[in-house]
């Protein structure tokens, strides 16, 4: 199977959808003519046209809330955030429009809309542009979030929040976007509410989201090597709609458990996982529920603080060894 | 390249060319002022230069973004402020740091991420303060500081100050809702809050035409019953000129204004753009009006400024920023513990908390 970029996979994805839906459209700063701030969209203004791939000026609130209105109507609009940092300024269109409206009139209307772009830390530019709101939006009833960790992934669940009728928010990661993964030529669709087991394992479970789930392979691979012991990897993928099935099928089977993100802890994703370790494989526990995410601190600019904050395979071994 | 003209005509249609240069605020320099204005632009020039040398050399990381070629703007318009004037601006904030007298070390440790910098290593190239000098940042959202500048203003008012507040904004910028929001706010709260487009004709990739609608910029202003002005950002006497009257009108009347200044940023948005969206000659073509050359060419017709001076100030920048560059070097980076700091300013309930995690480190 042939290896491509992360980038190229979101890249793929767009254009096969957009090739197969003339309602799905895309839009954000600097997606068509510059290729994409992080040219994930290069060449689609070529292929698709300045109709379809469009520049918008620096307005997120008014081009995302735009989107929602035009998804309203019929369309289908793939709304890209140069980074998550940016959809703060239009957060409101996102919360209060895109994922209240379909409930407010009683099913009356539904919001098929896509915003997408990168959320990490990682890259020293700082408290503003470093944030990982997954959690905020997973917060929220009425909006999907889904986090892929590899160019698999993130061309599987691309195609799927294209096509998913309600609002769909796909967080990327820009330390990913130069990663190569095995991609199929052959059109294929990853479901939502599908935790993916990236690595089996009988004596502890790694359960990660996003770019975290490198972390943990690395740090069940060192567990293998140094320690013998063999740790199972559950990949989240989708936070929103969750997969508790294979969480609490892996704790169960393990007995250990230890939360891997890049999210900031406090009230963070994997508060909720392990809320749902507790409720659901509390007997099976051989030890307590361990989280290894990133510091409950703002990012810091400087590299080498930065690196600290960020959870890494030698942290979340430590974690493990604590336990095991 | 139907953007380009404007900042020629703007001159153009002052009351004629020169004339510029006798306003009082310009024509009450003295010699010794006018080469410290020269300098101050200069030093911004060098620093800038040894900033992408440094990024290059990866010593700096994350975005750099440098403010060659608009010089005029920032020294131009600070150097008109008094005691109880303030500054905000955005990312590209080290040509406002220095022309507010921050020095080269504090800067230059910053964006090296060392613990000497203004921010403790902790801000970067984007978010740079000084409240001691009335200088609120360095913000890195774009259109976010500009709710801030109107905030700043209705506190000098509040206090009963005889202060304004210069907040400045990119020709990008002008299209984010926060900053529709502040105008309205500052003209029907009669802020003294003067609004600066610098004007450099991109926002990264996109050309000042192809992301706004209506021409000029400033003229936003009239939907307000806001002063507004288009300006030479290049000139630095009519800069000076121009954004003088306007805080002495933010004084008296606490009016707030849009000034729009056009310029033009000569190297790239930050460290890794191609430019592939604008030609080497038109790059070229605006260097032809680079703000330093033509406050040079003006002080020499003068006679305040002959070219062995102008060599030495130069000479003295380039070994002033090398020495920046090198104190940052050699600066310690910060300590582990400064990742627990300044997070709150009241954090007495909350430090067992950070402390748990510091021991984990
Ligand atoms: C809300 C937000 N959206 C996008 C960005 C990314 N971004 C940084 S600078 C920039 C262009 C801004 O251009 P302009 O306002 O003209 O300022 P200039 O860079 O020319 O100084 C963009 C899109 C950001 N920092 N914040
Ligand atoms: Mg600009």
């Amino acid at each position: 199977m042939a290896k491509i970029t992360y980038r190229k996979a979101v890249n793929q994805a767009i254009a096969e959808e957009m090739q197969r839906d003339d309602n799905v459209f895309l839009m954000g700063e600097e997606v068509a003519e510059y290729n994409g701030a992080y040219k994930v969209t290069e060449g689609l203004l070529d292929r698709f046209g300045a109709k379809r791939v469009i520049d918008t000026p620096i307005s997120e609130c008014g081009f995302a809330g735009l989107g929602v209105g035009a998804a309203m109507y019929g369309l289908r609009p793939i709304v890209e955030f140069m980074t998550w940092s940016f959809s703060l300024v239009a957060i409101d269109q996102i919360i209060n429009n895109a994922a209240n409206i379909r409930y407010m009139s009683g099913g009356l209307i539904h919001i098929p809309i896509v915003f997408r772009g990168p959320a990490n830390g990682g890259v020293n530019v700082g408290a503003t542009h470093s944030h990982t709101p997954e959690n905020y939006y997973a917060n929220v009833p009425g909006l999907k979030v889904v986090c892929p960790a590899t160019a698999y992934d993130a061309k599987g669940m691309l195609k799927t929040a294209i096509r998913d009728n309600d609002p769909v928010c796909v967080m990327e990661n820009t330390i990913l976007y130069n990663e190569e993964w095995e991609v199929p030529e052959d059109e294929y669709l990853i479901p939502f509410g599908q935790a993916d087991i990236k690595r089996k394992g009988t004596d502890i479970s790694l359960i990660a989201h996003g770019r975290a789930v490198l972390a943990a392979l690395e740090a069940a691979r060192m567990l293998k090597d140094e320690e013998g012991i063999e740790a199972e990897v559950v990949d989240l993928r989708s936070i929103r709609p969750l997969d508790i099935d294979t969480i609490v099928e892996s704790v169960r089977k393990t007995g250990r458990a230890v939360l891997v993100e890049e999210n900031k802890p406090f009230c963070g994703v994997d508060a909720q996982v392990s809320h749902v370790i507790q409720d659901r494989a509390f007997d099976y526990l051989d030890a307590p529920v361990k989280r290894v995410s990133a510091l409950d601190v703002p990012q810091p600019y400087n590299d080498t603080l930065e690196k600290m904050v960020l959870p890494d395979a030698q942290r979340v071994y430590k974690t493990c060894l604590a336990i095991l | 390249m139907s953007s380009t003209a404007t900042a020629n005509e703007s001159t153009a249609s002052a009351d004629g060319v020169g004339a510029v240069a006798l306003a009082p605020v310009n024509a009450r320099l003295s010699a010794e002022e006018k080469i410290e204005l020269f300098r101050q632009m200069v030093r911004i020039r060098r620093f800038e230069e040894f900033s992408i040398r440094a990024y290059q050399q990866r010593k700096i990381g994350g975005f750099c973004h440098t403010y060659i070629g608009q010089e005029a703007v920032a020294v131009g318009s600070i150097s008109v402020l008094g005691a109880d004037d303030h500054i905000i601006t955005a990312y590209r904030d080290h040509g406002h740091a220095l022309a507010v007298g921050m020095t080269m070390n504090e800067c230059m440790a910053e964006l090296y991420g060392k613990y000497t910098g203004c921010s403790k290593g902790k801000g970067g190239s984007m978010h740079f303060f000084a409240p001691k000098r009335n200088f609120w940042g360095g913000h890195g959202i774009v259109g976010g500081q500009t709710p801030l500048g109107a905030g700043l203003a209705f506190a000098l008012k509040y206090l009963g100050k005889s202060g304004c507040c210069l907040c400045y904004l990119g020709d990008g910028a002008v299209n984010q809702g926060a900053f529709h929001e502040s105008l309205n706010l500052a003209a029907l709260w009669k802020l003294p809050v003067i609004y600066i487009i610098e004007n450099n004709y991109y926002s990264m990739g996109t050309s000042q035409t192809r992301s706004s609608a209506g021409s000029p910029l400033a003229k936003r202003a009239e939907a307000y019953d806001m002063e507004w002005d288009v300006i030479n950002g290049n000139d630095l006497y009519e800069v000076r000129e121009k954004t003088e009257q306007a805080v002495r009108r933010a004084h008296e009347d606490h009016a707030p204004a849009i000034l729009e200044m056009q310029t033009y940023r000569f190297r790239g948005h930050s460290m890794s753009d191609p430019e592939k969206y604008r030609t080497k000659d038109e790059v070229e073509e605006r260097k032809q009006n680079d703000p330093i050359i033509l406050f040079r060419r003006t002080l020499e017709e003068e006679g305040v400024l002959d070219e062995e001076a102008a060599e030495t100030i130069d000479q003295e920048a380039r070994a002033e920023a090398k020495a920046s560059a090198d104190f940052a070097d050699q600066s310690p980076e910060p300590p582990a513990e400064e990742l627990f700091t300044d997070i709150y300013k009241d954090d007495a309930q909350l430090r067992a908390s950070l402390e748990a995690q510091k021991q984990k480190l």
